[in-house]
């Protein structure tokens, strides 16, 4: 097995505050402000870590919002459509922030996207907590072979793969070192 | 970690699997406070309730926790069906099995009903033990668990065991189906378990259990200051002999009422798994008090069996997996 180094450490942290910029450049253009009626949710596990560090990045470039009302976490594990047949994951918290996502446009962050099943399970989790204005996508990766009609509108680094190859992202709250790798 | 088809006995889980089920029904509990109160995992999923007893909140809490999972849920009882008709136990089951049940949830008079079930292979479902007899009833102690981790822990209670904490069931353990899950529930979690009750009301060989008997309960509470006190219901309809002189002097001496409730330490819970027989072996005043569990009790009941079902019925569980 042969593994390779993708995005460092200063790859990733710069990935991060572009997509930060991109969010609010792109809800400026629908809202009052860069971070009016925003709410970032990570999806577990990578994703929540990913969500908080978008959210120190806008809070960086807008000192004055309060990043903490718009961040939260969805555990979409309930809505996958592969349950009866793959190994499940233990279920974890999900918190919305307490605003509500009603009429607020919902930034999702995940790490990889791949088939785009967790993102469909993610979109019908939401449903079930409100209707918001509009939900968008973000994520680290985008390594292909989608499998539902489901883009992402804002990507830290397209990476075309094979289906044999592995996507490991590393973060270091999680795994104790930054870096996207991938293993063959 | 290899996953158990059915759920029989609280002895079939091992401490990690019954964290997992409380930790999952941790996530279940914020369903339950949520708006849309569904889930869609168990879509095309059939649970059917089959209740050979009586039963109003272990039926109910079955029915909502897998409505809940978007299950379909078909409830029977004895009462009306072709069981008073002298229908057997095989010939329902198979009647089940060939109308596609996924989970069967059985409540049965006779105990080991529930196993009989699981290992005939009348049926090919999953079988939930809703107590059978004066044997098990395992969801229930999986709900005092979750209820005593809760008010010990709070919101930090995911991951935790119940080390240290020490329980005592009071009252008719004899016939009682609630402490004897409880006990080995308890004791894989860790707790230290106490059993107070006359001697006519415990088990015979009392000294085969994992537990302190004591003949006492002014006596326990003040030298033993549990952290739980878990009052047991009499349960009048299995008292085919004299177990105690009088249901006065039964209260009188086993009875929660307000003199004990006032030994009890501050931060100690009152739990009682329902129905209870207010007067009898718990007075108003003790079932009221803010230290009751009582309600919380029957609120957890539907958080723990919707993990149960989830577990039991989604794909098998590998830990860690992606």
């Amino acid at each position: 097995m042969s593994s390779r180094t993708v995005l460092t450490s200063d790859d990733i942290d710069r990935a991060v505050t572009r997509i930060a910029h991109e969010i609010l450049e792109a809800n400026t253009a629908l809202q009052k402000s860069g971070t009016a009626n925003l709410v970032i949710l990570g999806i577990p596990t990578r994703g929540v870590l990913l969500a908080e560090r978008i959210a120190a990045a806008i809070s960086k470039a807008e000192p004055e919002a309060d990043v903490s009302q718009m961040l939260g976490r969805l555990d979409i594990t309930m809505y996958r459509d592969d349950l009866a047949s793959n190994p499940t994951r233990a279920i974890t918290e999900t918190s919305i922030p307490a605003q509500g996502i009603d009429d607020k446009v919902v930034v999702l962050v995940d790490d990889v996207l791949f088939s785009g099943r967790t993102i469909r399970a993610a979109l019908d989790a939401l449903n079930d907590f409100g209707r918001p204005r509009a939900v968008r996508l973000a994520v680290l990766v985008d390594r292909g072979h989608r499998e539902l009609p489901i883009r992402a509108d804002f990507v830290g680094k397209n990476l075309p793969t094979s289906r044999e190859e592995r996507i490991r992202v590393q973060l270091a709250e999680a795994d104790g070192t930054n870096a996207v790798v991938i293993e063959s | 970690m290899s996953q158990n088809k059915h759920l029989l006995s609280a002895a079939d889980l091992s401490a990690e699997a019954a964290i997992e089920i409380l930790d999952t029904a941790e996530g279940m509990s914020n369903v339950n406070e949520r708006e849309i109160k569904k889930l869609p995992t168990l879509r095309g999923k059939t649970v059917v309730n089959l209740f050979f007893e009586d039963s109003t909140r272990t039926r109910i809490s079955f029915e909502l926790a897998a409505k809940r999972l978007s299950a379909d849920v078909i409830n029977f009882s004895a009462k009306g069906s072709s069981v008073s008709k002298g229908e057997s136990l095989k010939d329902t089951a198979q009647t089940l099995e060939a109308m596609g049940a996924d989970a069967v949830v059985i409540r049965h008079p006779a105990s080991g009903a529930a196993n009989v079930l699981a290992h005939s292979g009348w049926i090919g479902g999953s079988i939930v033990n809703a107590g059978d007899g004066t044997h098990e009833h395992p969801t229930q102690a999986l709900l005092d668990a979750f209820t005593m981790r809760k008010r010990i822990h709070g919101s930090a209670s995911t991951g935790k065991n119940l080390s240290g904490v020490k329980v005592a069931i009071v009252g008719d353990v004899l016939h009682s189906r609630v402490a004897r899950s409880n006990l080995l529930l308890l004791n894989t979690l860790g707790a230290e378990v106490h059993f107070v009750a006359p001697p006519t009301l415990l088990p015979a060989n009392p000294a085969n259990w994992q537990a302190k008997l004591h003949y006492s309960l002014d006596e326990t509470l003040k030298t033993e200051k549990p952290d739980v006190v878990m009052m047991l219901r009499v349960q009048g309809e299995r008292m085919n002999a004299s177990y105690f002189p009088s249901e006065r002097e039964y209260s009188r001496i086993w009875g929660l009422n307000a003199d004990r409730l006032a030994l009890l330490k501050d931060t100690a819970i009152l739990m009682h798994p329902g129905p209870m027989n207010r007067g009898l072996e718990i007075d108003a005043v003790a079932a009221d008090s803010s230290k009751s569990t009582v309600l919380e009790q029957v609120a957890n009941g539907v958080s723990v069996r919707m993990a149960v079902l989830f577990t039991l019925l989604s794909g098998e569980r590998v830990s860690d997996a992606s």
